[in-house]
Order: C-alpha cells, then structure tokens, then sequence
C-alpha cells in the first residue's frame, strides 16, 4: 500500500493492523509527552482545496505528533478559474521535497490522479463525493472500541448517500472488516445504479428506515444538507425526518446495545434528534478524539518504513 | 519529371468491390480501369481501399478564440492524415460563428490552408445563448454557403426557439443539427454518464434519458414542422430507438455517431482520466452494442468524428473541472474500421456511405461524397485495411493532445488523402500547399 | 506491511519451531533459563534493597513472558507485588526506515507510573543495543525514572551503541554470522536457547 486513496486500497489485514495501532496512538495521546519519533525528518502537506478545518487540523496533529513537519497549503476556489491545473498545482508543492501529501478535494478522484503525477505518499483526506477512507476508518475503530470485532455486525447507513463521500469508504471497509451493510434512503438519495453495485457486491439497500432498525448493531446517520430541497430531492425537511430522521421513536425501537455514528457536521433536528446525539449509545464525540489516533495510525503505516 | 497533378493508383480495391487503377488528372477522375501511366506519378495501391474522400459533421477547429488548442491549419492536417476531404466547423468558437462575416471568415481560412474543405456550421442562436436567433439566413446566402447550423456543446433546450430554427431554415434547404441534452436532467456539475460506475466514482453524472427527451422531442417537432433534423453524436439506445421509429414514420432525422462512442465505454472512467471525459459521455456497454447496430443497420446516417481539442491545462483538472472532449480525425476511419468493418458488420461501401456520401448530402456539399466514377472530382481515401498501429497520441498533427486511442491498438493505416486532385497526404505524410 | 521480528537477536519465526529436529546447539536448557532468572531476580532485589518502587517493563515479545517471570519471582523472594508492564519500542527504532513498516505492539504501564520509580527493562537477548537504546528514549518520552536497570537472557556481545546490561542470565560469546534463538514456554511451547548458523 502507497497511497491511501480508497478504503478498497485496505487488506483485511491492512485494516485490521491501523486499527489496532491505533489504539496504541490513542494511548500516547493520553501522555503527557505526545510525541513520537517515527516521522522526524519528513515533512507532509495537507493540500487543501476545500475547508475542512476539522480533517485539517485533526492531520496537522497527528503528523506533528510523530514528528513530522507538516504544512498546510490552502489551494482553495476553482483551480480552473486560477488557471493553474491540478497537475500544475500538485507539482509545484512536490517539488519542494514533500514526503506524504494530504490531499482534501472539492472534485472526485483528484488525490488518485495527484499520484501519476508526484513521487509522494497521498492519503485521500476526502474527495468530492467520493471517499474519505481516514473517516471511515475512524469509525469503524469507534464502533469496534464498543462492539468488538466487527465481523457479522449489522450497520445501516442512513441519509444522503448520493452526495456522501463517506458513505463509499464506510460500506467497503466496514464489509472488509465482515460486517452486514445496509444503506438506506429515499430513492432519490441512494447513489446512481444502486441496484446493480449492492447485487454486484452483496449488499443490501432500502428505502425503509423502520424495517432495518430493530435488527441493526450500529447505524450510521449522514448529514443532509437543506439545500438539497432546492435539487427537488425531497420535498421539505419535516417530511425527510419523519421518514428518515434518527427520531425519538426510532431511538426506542433501536436495539440497547447498537450504537449511534454521525460524521458530522450534524443537523440536530433533521437526519436526528437533539437527544439522539448525546446518548450513551452516541459514538459521536468518541469519533472525534479517535481522529488524530487514527489519523498518526495512518501516517506511520503509510510513512513510517522504507518505500515499498 | 512525374506530374504532380496527375497521379496513377494501381491495383486500389474501390470502395471494397474490387481492385482497379484510377487515374487523377486535373482535379478530377480521368479513367477508371486499365490506365497507362503518362508521366502520372504512380501510387502503388495494391492491398489498399479506395473511399471517397471523408466528409465530418462535427469537427472543433478552435479558430478563431483558442488557436492555443487548435487552428484551422493544424486541424486541416488532422483531417488529412485521417483521410478527410471536407470537415464542418462547429459554431463554439469565440466569436461564435453567429453571423455571415464570422462564417466566410472560418471558411476562407479553410480554403488558404487548402488541406480539406472547411465548411462552417452556423450557430442557431446568437452566441449560442439559446434565446434568440442567429442571422441563419445571411450565413447562408454568404460566400461560406452555411447550410447546417448547430448550438452544438449546448442544447437547443427551449422548444419554441428549436420550433422557429427548424421552420426558418426550411427556406435555404438547411438543417438543424441538435446537440440533444435536457438541461435540466443534467446539472452544471455533471461529468459523466450517471450509472453504477459514476455511484461508486462518486462523478455527478447524467442520464442518458437526458439525451432521449430531446431526441423524442425534436422529432416530433421536426414532424409538425416538415423540416430536417440531425441528431448529432447520438450516444444513447434510447435515442436509436426513437430515430429508428421516426425513419420508419418517414420524419426527416438524420443522426450521427462518434467514433469514441462506437468504442469506448464507461469503464474507462476508472481512473479519472480527463482525456475520457465528453460530452455526451461515454456510455455502458449496451449503448455501445445498440448504436453499432443502428450504424450498420442505417438507422445512424453518419459517423462524425466531434474532434474535440484541447490544451493542456484546460484538461489536466480533476475530473469533474476539465474539459469535455477528445480528439478524433486522425483515428475515426481506424476505428470505425477495427470496430465495424473487421468484425463484419459494415462493408466499405457502407463505411463510404457513413463517411462520406451521407455526410455530405447531409450539409449540402455538393463535390463531395461522390461515386469512384469518370468526371467525378478527384476526392479520395486510401486506407490500409489490414495494418495493426499502436497509436501515439504523442504524434498528432493536432496541436492538443487529447487522444483518447493512445496506446490502444487499432487496425488500418490511412494512406493517402486527395482533394479535388491534389495529393494532401501521401504516405502517410501531409502535404501541405 | 510486515509482521515485526522484534528480537535483535534475529530468532527465526515461530512457525518453524515445531520442526525436528530443531536446527543449532541448545545453550540453555529450560532449568538453565530457570535458574538464571532466580538469579537475576536475587540481584534486583539485593541492589534495589527490596523491593520498593520497582516497576518491571518487558520489551516485546518474549521479554514480557520474561518480564512477568521475574515478578513472580520477586513476588516469591520478596512477598512483594512489583507493577509490571511492557513497553514497545518499535516507533523509536532507528531502522524504521531502512525496512517496511513494522505492526505496533503494545506498550503497557502500570498505574503506578514510571516517574521517580526504578525501572528494569527486561529482554530476551542483548545484541548490538539499538534495541535498549529505543527503550531509552520511549521511556523518556512516558515519564522520569529514578533509575533504569537492564536485564537480559542472553548477552551476545556484539554492542555497536555504549550499552551494557546490569543483570545478565548467561553471557555468550557468539559470531555475527551466528542466530540466537530464544523460545519461552508463553510464546513458543518450550523454554530453551538455541545457537544456529555460523560455521558449524
């Protein structure tokens, strides 16, 4: 593994060994020295095209953490208006002798095609409504911090899956890890040719919330933006929540032991309910300290050893 | 001393119904037969097809606005080397070809360079904005003759203004060439064909049925209005159904497919490669079977390269903020070629029909597209049917590099190219005035 | 990604230890081992002055079977339960680079901490002292000690670092070509040391 570009770049094994490396990560961020020497003398770009303030700095740390110099450009706008291309732009913060580069992206596929042009590491810090594979595997590593292997596990993703980008690197790595994935949403807000990919990989999906819930481990709430109303997605946010909100019944009707994901930046009120987010059975704050772990988890696997 | 205006081709198979010689002699063909060499410069044709010359539809030449991508020079030898003796200009450029002055410009440029016969497509609407018309009519009493006029990269999406063009052109003999895509299905940010492979990308995409509404839509209003349409770069199933019914209705559609269309499918967008990205997009397979067929079966007239060039930059984005389009004079005839011909599904004489005869009765060039017979004007294609070229995208005589048949394999050689009797490319090698 | 061999004496993977018959020469029998960590735990405790403020670490792996071995010694010596742990050192290795990137093991420390406490670092073989000297410096990243003490197995020789081991169960001269294999019960299902390879 080079790159981390897609959760389909994780082995089994590969996954298996960031998230247990990840909680020894978690542990150094408990001491009060955190620092490890593992990235000293290499320095990592977060190449940024899009804000994202949390992801950002969430790799800022973890890469200072282990030691590395880490940098943040800020490529944000429209290369195209700027007249500098992709390949320009990616070149240029290269050849100052990067060793990884983090790369966030308003557009699909742009860190994988950053990697035929540049010698370094990139780790896909989320790219358009593609993938974004730390998340993912953040999530997992909450989920099994409190359920335990994950293999055979039952998780929902619910929301708006068209226009997720970790709804991708959720459903491949949770069914890397065994798990049972079922995404659910209104047609509208499932991803084109959903009944081809689910038949093709073996996963299930439904445009019924309350059908799955009694059954499921763990579900898995994604934001929805209001101003999807205005793409005639779904008609206004009351009837969205009443059919695929994270309400108070629903919350009843989930299963004690499951446990509730959301990757923010949450819509109180809409995709789930003010109490929903502060339950016991809410992993939600648990995801965002499990950031940095999993993120210096990342970096020391993919930066941490001689180049393959 | 061989004369170059008088060329002697032996032993070429003409349009795929046996070998003959062809003698060229000022400007037209003299003999057709047994001909005796006298003082002609001898074209050693044995195991090479004879066509009529090509004729595109739907070519890109850039110029005026983005002579960075592309001039008409660099676009005319693109077409000679893929064997073309007449192209179209399409309307985009910047100024739009909107008036009479814009046009005989692009068809005078043609004309100096004096590789292949440019032939400007007008636009439809002024600037291409899609709300009012061009002056249709003063291209087409111009010196540029406009005869087809096309908002193509845009879709001429309000029915009352595509009713009016198809009505207003019905008095020159024009046609209306529709790039068929319903805005409203397919939103600014759209990329690429919307399916299975763009869900798992996570490309915004549109769906082909985008495409079949206005196709549906133009027929009929090309039945209520009696007036020709032509459906350009047809990339949809859908759409070959709903033409296929309209011909058997006896609506006058005509339709064209790319070259790219009849070949490559979305499964190329795996990696996110720019070069794969156009508009209409590369479609599933299916689409690809559906519209070999409708080209075999005549249900699509033509086969039109939309040579779409661009620089560098403009395509070394992220997917999704590149340009839409790829190049496609050089290799169209080798493609069509590998994929049709090879495989049995077309004979030459239909490849004649699809690249040359057809095209030109659809624009209204009269010296084109014409039977390999005596007195005809000396506009011809030799190709090398049976040659295996590995393309090199990196040797265009296009100025941009937007090939997406590089590396690829494909079967044919264009060898030669006249127009009106004079040698554009011979050996594989342009010449240029 | 690889599977870490964490002893610098170069063991060979634990797979090929049920062939027969084992390659090498036994240098230490399980009553060896034995004996020797009784002793290495009677030298603690005797330069320790019993046994307070111990805290037992072991490097990955065999020095936590090791680690632990000794506590429970110490426990039967002293009736004295010393907190043990483990410390891994594998992110403070100064060969990360030159090899693909090894899986983290688990560092573990007691409750009671490290600060002001007397650590003795456990492993199985001391070799070149890269290893120790990661040790070193991860300790220094989880706390000050008051005192760090090494004990080790085997001492093979062969220092490239200004490292020496304060409690040591056999010295072994050894040549460089030469692999000290150590198998602990915990681990491998058998207590012995073994020499392989070199000129024999």
């Amino acid at each position: 593994m080079k790159h981390l570009l897609s959760a389909a770049d994780l082995s089994h094994d590969d996954a298996l060994q960031i998230l247990a490396t990840a909680e020894q990560m978690h542990d150094v961020q408990r001491r009060e020295v955190k620092k490890l020497p593992v990235l000293r003398g290499r320095t990592i770009v977060n190449l940024f095209f899009e804000d994202s303030t949390r992801t950002r700095s969430s790799f800022e740390i973890a890469g200072k953490w282990l030691s590395a110099d880490v940098i943040n450009v800020s490529a944000k706008g429209s290369s195209v208006s700027k007249g500098e291309s992709l390949r320009d732009t990616a070149m240029t913060v290269a050849a100052m002798g990067v060793d990884g580069l983090v790369i966030r992206h308003h557009a699909s596929g742009a860190p994988l095609q950053v990697t035929q042009w540049v010698d370094a590491m990139v780790v896909n810090a989320g790219d358009g409504t593609h993938e974004h594979p730390t998340q993912a595997l953040l999530d997992a590593y909450t989920m099994q911090q409190r359920l335990g292997d994950l293999a055979g596990k039952r998780v929902a993703i619910v929301g708006d899956l068209t226009h997720s980008r970790v709804v991708r690197s959720n459903l491949i790595l949770l069914r890397t890890l065994g798990a049972d994935v079922t995404l659910v949403a209104p047609p509208t807000l499932m991803p084109s040719g959903i009944a081809d990919w689910s038949a093709a990989e073996g996963f299930s999906y439904g445009y019924d919330f309350d059908e799955v819930l009694p059954d499921l481990d763990a579900v898995m709430m994604l934001r929805v933006q209001k101003e999807r109303m205005s793409g005639g997605y779904f008609p206004t946010p009351r009837e969205y929540t009443v059919g695929y909100g994270l309400t108070r019944d629903r919350l009843r009707a989930l299963p004690d032991h499951a446990v509730i994901c959301h990757p923010g930046p949450m819509n109180r009120g809409l995709e789930i309910t003010a109490d929903a987010a502060d339950e016991a059975r809410s992993l939600i704050l648990d995801q965002v300290s499990a950031g940095v772990a999993v993120r210096m988890s990342v970096l020391y696997h993919l930066l941490g050893g001689a180049e393959s | 001393m061989s004369n170059h205006n008088t060329f002697l081709i032996k032993g070429a198979d003409l349009v795929g119904a046996g070998r003959q010689d062809l003698l060229i002699k000022d400007g037209v063909l003299a003999e057709v037969g047994k001909a005796a060499p006298k003082g002609a410069t001898v074209v050693d044709a044995d195991g090479l097809v004879a066509l009529p010359g090509l004729v595109d539809l739907h070519t890109h030449l850039r110029e005026p606005g983005r002579e960075d991508a592309e001039t008409v020079s660099t676009g005319s030898a693109a077409a000679a080397a893929g064997g073309f003796a007449a192209v179209l200009a399409m309307a985009n450029t910047n100024p739009v070809t909107d008036t009479a002055e814009a046009a005989e410009r692009v068809h005078d440029l043609g004309r100096a360079c004096g590789l292949v016969d440019v032939q400007p497509v007008g636009a439809v609407s002024k600037g291409l904005a899609g709300e009012s018309l061009a002056e249709l009519g003063l291209m087409a009493r111009s010196r540029a003759g406009v005869r087809v006029f096309s908002d193509d990269g845009k879709c001429v999406h309000d029915a009352r203004l595509m009713r009016r063009a198809l009505e207003y052109v019905k008095a020159f003999g024009g046609v209306v060439s529709q790039h068929a895509q319903e805005p409203r299905l397919a939103d600014g940010a759209a990329c690429c064909h919307e399916g299975e492979l763009s869900g798992r990308l996570g490309l915004p995409g549109w769906p082909g049925v985008a495409e079949d509404v206005i196709v549906a839509r133009d027929i009929m209003l090309a039945r209520h209005t009696g007036s020709r349409l032509h459906i350009a770069h047809v990339s949809t199933a859908g759409s070959v159904e709903v033409i296929r019914w309209a011909k058997a209705q006896g609506i006058a559609v005509t339709a064209e497919v790319t070259p790219h269309h009849l070949m490559l499918s979305t499964s190329r967008l795996d990696g996110y490669d720019p070069t794969y990205k156009v508009n209409p997009p590369l479609r599933p397979d299916e689409d690809i079977e559906q519209l070999r067929k409708a080209l075999a079966d005549g249900t699509i007239d033509a086969v039109a390269t939309d040579h779409a060039p661009h620089a560098r930059h403009d395509k070394e984005h992220a997917f999704a903020e590149a340009a839409f389009g790829m190049l496609g004079l050089e290799q169209a005839l080798q493609v069509v070629n590998t994929v049709m011909v090879q495989p049995g599904l077309m004979t030459w004489q239909q490849v004649a029909d699809a690249m040359s005869v057809r095209p030109a009765q659809i624009a209204g060039l009269a010296g084109h597209g014409r039977p390999l017979e005596v007195g005809e004007p000396a506009n011809l294609t030799l190709i090398d049917p049976s040659a295996t070229v590995e393309i090199d995208g990196t040797q265009s005589h296009s100025l941009s590099r937007n090939n997406p048949w590089h590396g690829e394999k494909l079967i044919g050689q264009v060898q030669a190219t006249f127009l009106r009797g004079r040698a554009t490319l011979l050996d594989q090698e342009v010449i240029t005035a | 990604m690889q599977r870490p061999d964490f002893s610098d004496a170069g063991s060979l993977d634990p797979g090929s230890a049920q062939a027969a018959p084992p390659p090498g020469r036994t240098v230490l029998s399980a009553g060896d081992i034995s004996r020797a960590l009784r002793r290495i735990a009677h030298e603690i405790v005797e330069h320790n002055k019993g046994a307070d403020d111990l805290v037992v670490l072991g490097i990955p792996t065999r020095g936590e079977a090791l680690a632990t071995r000794l506590v429970g010694l110490l426990a039967e010596i002293e009736g004295a339960q010393v907190p043990v742990g483990s410390l891994d050192v594998t992110m403070y290795r100064d060969d990360l680079r030159s090899q693909p990137t090894r899986a983290v093991g688990a560092t573990f420390i007691p409750e009671s901490g490290i600060d002001d406490k007397v650590v003795v670092l456990v492993d199985d073989v001391l070799f070149s002292g890269r290893t120790v000297r990661a040790a070193l410096d991860a300790l220094g990243d989880l706390g000050r000690p008051r005192a760090v003490r090494l004990a080790v197995l085997v001492d093979r020789g062969h220092r490239e670092l200004p490292i020496r081991a304060d409690h040591v169960g056999k010295n072994l001269p050894t040549a460089r070509s030469e692999r000290v294999r150590v198998r602990l019960d915990e681990n491998d299902g058998v207590d012995e040391v073994r020499i392989v390879g070199g000129e024999s």
